[in-house]
């Protein structure tokens, strides 16, 4: 019982399909395709036969959920200190379209302890209902009590679509509330959209290190949950005037039964994070040394930026772990990312290459980074590093 | 203290190429590697077993050869190794794998600290972990860069991790058992000798199949039990166009010249 099957009658062997698969799952035997253990059913192969051969098995669908039943987009606002993340304003941007696109409303979900500001906040940013769960367990992030406040509010309302940031806290509060809640989660999402036909959420991301895009449905089960990369979506305008319902959650917390307890919090980042940075300007290996980052950051400086780095960099030690940019390292999404004296490892370009605008600056015009970037000089970044800066300077003084 | 480590094998993404021509993946020769943010939790599992004494257990979900994964892992110094295997298992997404490795960890019996990568490079999810918590109902302790203390009494035990978060880094405790994810800066994994992969190599790997996990549903497993359904790939849409080369003979010449561009685009 293979995944995908494949009809060897009318398989007419050309490999359109083993070419395709993104899993190395299938192989030519006997002059036909045939499907191997490394199937995961992803479905590439699909469009590309030319026959027709290949189907994939509807699946049994584990629940029988009323899905019907599941209505209106939710969306997490996360905070940090009693401040809301701007991604999560970015979710309720497009939130507010996927609800209106299913002629349903927005909801905010606001767990913390003194934030009904926030709550405030959530409506004049697109929401027609704030569910507002304040208590002093809540107020620095936990996994576990965050979990259960929404795991309860989803059990109750039941929402058909479901939104988080993909931040480090929304990527871990999502993978908790869709296990224990039994259904789909996409990670990292960069497209959202309705599905014109079905209905449902067509959700989009990349995978093997931005290598490609998968896009994934959660036809059986609600809701239908995705974690949403940081700067896909505008922030959309605030109307402070906006009407909307705030609603108390009830919460029964009981601190001695919660297993974990934050001690410290060191915050590192001063600077803008380089997931918030709109600017960011890379140092890797061509730098040569630690002191290449100093002309580096008085260049991020003049540009309101943040300073981040290749994987080779890091190694090196040149310059924390914090700041490094990749597969390893940090996914960012800047409006202008310069890169200098980075050669362009695909495990970098993973972690940057939906940067709006790219500048390499290296020595070896042969550099891989030249090909995604959409400015580059081939020279010696000592020298026009600090001409920039200078200019800049000039230039972004009002 | 017993330690499991939850382990995956993943194409070595830094050797995938597009073809140029088709766009597509081309993954022929393209070798196996225990992912990497995995290897950091097998090592710090083995440090774990250096202080404290106890076991350390590898288990993998996947295909038949990903046996070649555990036996890095043996060989690294882990005790003993499972490889869940079955066509059953097939074509599950993170929900199913999570379930299926909580149901073998749950069959394995009593456990101090589970440990897995923060995320595989292949899916770049970071959602099984969390997912294997939730299942076995236990604290998931995310993205942990350090592990400042373990005390095993008085019971249940408690353990003071660091983790990193995007402003900064967190000191959280937390009652055992637990499960943690750690990211690349918690450790540097040990280099095996010969004599290592000789050893690891005669050791036994048993493979258990959906009807060894005696406790889980069968609904729950593989395609069947997974609540997402990937409907189409494909590559990303190239950046548009070519790089703008700016002459370089002039450092001053060329820094105005990609000025005057980086103003026109209205990003700054």
């Amino acid at each position: 019982m293979a995944i995908v099957s494949i009809d060897k009658e009318k398989c007419i062997g050309c490999g359109a399909c083993v070419d395709v698969c993104p899993f190395g799952a299938l192989v030519m035997a006997d002059d036909v395709a045939a499907v191997t253990d490394k199937c995961t059913a992803c479905g590439a192969c699909l469009d590309v036969c030319p026959v027709d051969a290949i189907s994939l098995p509807e699946s049994a669908g584990g629940l029988s959920l009323d899905l019907a039943a599941y209505l209106g987009v939710w969306v997490w606002v996360e905070q940090f200190r009693g401040k809301a993340q701007s991604i999560s304003w970015e979710m309720m941007g497009q939130g507010r379209k996927l609800a209106d696109r299913r002629k349903t409303a927005l909801t905010a979900c606001v767990l913390g302890h003194g934030v009904e500001q926030i709550a405030k906040e959530a409506i004049a940013y697109g929401a027609d209902r704030v569910f507002l769960a304040d208590h002093p367990a809540l107020a620095v992030y936990r996994t576990a009590p965050y979990a259960g406040i929404l795991v309860n509010l989803v059990r109750r309302h039941k929402p058909e679509i479901f939104l988080l940031g993909a931040s480090l806290r929304g990527r871990d509060l999502a993978g908790s509330v869709a296990a224990e809640l039994y259904t789909g989660l996409t990670a990292d999402c960069t497209g959202l959209e309705i599905d014109p036909e079905s209905g449902l959420l067509r959700q989009t991301r990349p995978a093997f290190g931005g290598n490609i895009l998968a896009t994934i449905l959660c036809p059986h089960h609600r809701p239908q949950m995705s974690t949403v990369r940081h700067r896909v979506f505008e922030v959309p305008p605030a109307d402070p005037d906006r009407q909307g319902q705030v609603v108390a959650v009830e919460t029964e917390l009981d601190e001695g039964r919660i297993a974990t307890r934050v001690l410290d919090f060191i915050q590192e980042y001063t600077e803008v994070n380089l997931t918030e940075a709109r600017v960011i300007v890379s140092g890797g290996r061509g730098l040569g040394g630690p002191k290449g980052f100093e002309i580096l950051r008085e260049l991020a400086d003049v540009l309101g930026g943040t300073v981040g780095a290749s994987r080779a960099a890091v190694d090196a030690g040149w310059i924390p772990y914090e700041h490094q940019v990749g597969q390893t390292g940090r996914t960012v999404r800047p409006d202008l990312y310069i890169a200098c004296g980075i050669s362009g490892a695909v495990q970098h370009l993973a972690g940057m290459n939906t940067a709006r605008v790219i500048v390499a600056i290296n020595k070896d015009p042969s550099a891989p980074i030249f090909g995604v970037a959409n400015y580059g000089i081939a020279g010696d970044l000592y020298q026009i590093v600090p001409a920039l800066t200078e200019q800049f300077r000039k230039r972004l003084r009002p | 203290m017993n330690v499991i480590v939850c382990i995956k094998q993943v194409p070595d993404t830094a050797e995938v190429k597009i073809n140029p021509e088709t766009g597509t993946l081309m993954r022929e020769g393209v070798p196996s590697i225990v992912n990497p943010f995995d290897a950091f939790a097998i090592e710090e599992a083995l440090c774990l077993k250096e202080k404290f004494g106890g076991r350390v257990t590898v288990l993998t979900m996947g295909p038949p050869q990903a046996v070649e994964a555990l036996k890095e892992a043996l060989a690294m110094g882990a005790d003993e190794a499972v490889l869940l295997s079955d066509r059953a298992f097939a074509g599950s997404d993170t929900w199913a794998t999570a379930y299926t490795l909580a149901e073998a960890i749950r069959k394995l019996g009593a456990f101090d600290i589970v440990l897995c990568g923060k995320q595989a490079i292949d899916g770049d999810t970071g959602q099984v972990g969390p997912g294997i918590a939730v299942q076995l109902a236990v604290p998931a302790l995310t993205y942990v860069s350090k592990i400042n203390r373990v005390e095993l009494a008085p019971a249940p035990g408690a353990i003071e991790v660091e983790r990193v978060l995007d402003e900064g880094r967190e000191t959280l405790q937390s009652a055992l058992p637990v499960l943690l994810t750690v990211v690349k800066d918690i450790n540097i994994p040990r280099l095996t000798t010969i004599a290592d992969i000789r050893r690891a190599v005669r050791m036994r790997i048993p493979t258990w199949t959906a009807a060894d996990l005696a406790g889980a549903d069968p609904a729950k497993l593989g395609l069947d039990g997974s609540p997402t359904r990937v409907v189409t790939i494909c590559s990303p849409p190239g950046r548009t166009g070519t790089v703008d080369m700016i002459p370089a003979d002039n450092a001053e010449r060329a820094a105005s010249v990609l000025v005057e561009k980086l103003l026109a685009e209205n990003i700054l």
